[in-house]
């Protein structure tokens, strides 16, 4: 995977984690990779990829349990927050970079649909 | 685990190291970043205890770096330093007799992930493959602290991926791991400090992430911060 260096890796991470978990390539419950296991796989520095667990356990996402290892949250409705949340986000991304190309809302929102019908 | 208290060395009149203190902590990887001629093999070869220092000194567990701390502290210099007339297989015993924490079995997985035959001969080797063995019989080494100067140089990409995850499975919470190098884009997300060394000085010690998250700022960007003036970094 590349990075953008600037910023956070564990952010970036963490939001394919999160995309996986929306997606339903990881379902509820499920055990996560160990933290070294992590770090090799996006080959990370492990205390980079120890983070990544640490921020999805404050957002509720994920549950480390002591011994155990780490697993997505058992809480489908965790899960439908969160990909309302990266809906809302990807949406108001798509807002700012119309507006920085100076787009009126109401353009910006033709435009969608406009885009739609053709593909 | 690491301490350096106001190490200088001298090469004739020329300042290779001034005066540079830092403490570097076991759970971490550095990447120790500078031009070259910035002190970086100097430093690292005063913590293997293979030249001492002009003054100041420096402290593996507290005591003074030397012949002692040689069983615990691996280092990768940049220079070849196999017999021509070895084959790979003759390069791990030669480690066996020399360093108590040498794993022949961990020799053998690295060589395979990085795609060489126990049976080459040394002088048959390319420079990349001459680069992969010595990292290969370095991290064979269940050393606490590594340094490796420029592990990635000469090496292509997807071997360098290989490199890297190996570097990672080496570095547990109770060790250390000190990598020099030019090509800072290739620290950038398995280091979690860095060290910016110039002209022989210590001139910054920064955790990456936090770097990242408090200035938006990459390695590379504080690196060409720094060494503006003198250049660039290459790819």
């Amino acid at each position: 995977m590349d990075f953008d260096a600037s910023i956070p890796i564990w952010m970036q991470v963490a939001t394919c984690i999160k995309t996986d978990m929306v997606t339903g390539r990881l379902p509820p419950g499920e055990k996560l990779p160990g933290g070294r296991e992590l770090a090799v796989r996006y080959t990370i520095n492990p205390n980079t990829a120890a983070r990544v667990y640490q921020e999805l356990e404050k957002e509720g996402l994920v549950e480390m349990r002591r011994g155990m290892g780490t697993y997505v949250t058992d809480s489908p409705d965790r899960i439908q927050a969160l990909r309302a949340g990266m809906a809302r986000d990807a949406v108001r991304d798509y807002l700012k970079k119309m507006a920085s190309l100076g787009y009126a809302r109401r353009e910006a929102a033709a435009m969608i649909s406009q885009e739609d019908e053709k593909c | 685990m690491l301490k350096s208290e106001a190490v200088t060395r001298m090469f004739g009149s020329k300042t290779a190291v001034d005066q540079v203190s830092m403490t570097l902590e076991k759970g971490h990887i550095y990447a120790m970043l500078g031009p070259n001629g910035s002190g970086k093999t100097t430093w690292m070869k005063m913590a293997a205890g293979l030249c001492k220092p002009t003054s100041g000194r420096i402290l593996f567990e507290g005591e003074p770096v030397g012949v002692c701390s040689r069983a615990s502290i691996a280092y990768m210099s940049t220079e070849p330093y196999f017999y021509n007339w070895m084959s790979l297989k003759d390069v791990g015993r030669y480690y066996q007799d020399f360093f108590a924490d040498y794993s022949g079995q961990r020799y053998a997985e690295l060589l395979r992930s990085f795609e060489l035959e126990e049976s080459l001969k040394v002088k048959t080797l390319s420079s990349g493959m001459m680069a992969k063995a010595k990292i290969a019989v370095t991290l064979a080494r269940d050393a606490k602290v590594w340094m490796l100067d420029e592990p990635f140089n000469g090496i292509d990409l997807v071997a360098r991926d290989r490199i890297k995850s190996a570097i990672i499975e080496s570095a547990q919470p109770d060790k250390l791991l000190i990598m020099s190098s030019h090509l800072v884009e290739e620290m950038e997300a398995i280091a979690d400090r860095a060290i910016f060394l110039r002209n022989g000085q210590l001139i910054k010690e920064a955790d990456i992430e936090t770097e990242r998250t408090e200035n938006g700022c990459s390695i590379a960007d504080e690196y060409r911060r720094i060494y503006g003036a003198q250049g660039g970094t290459e790819a």
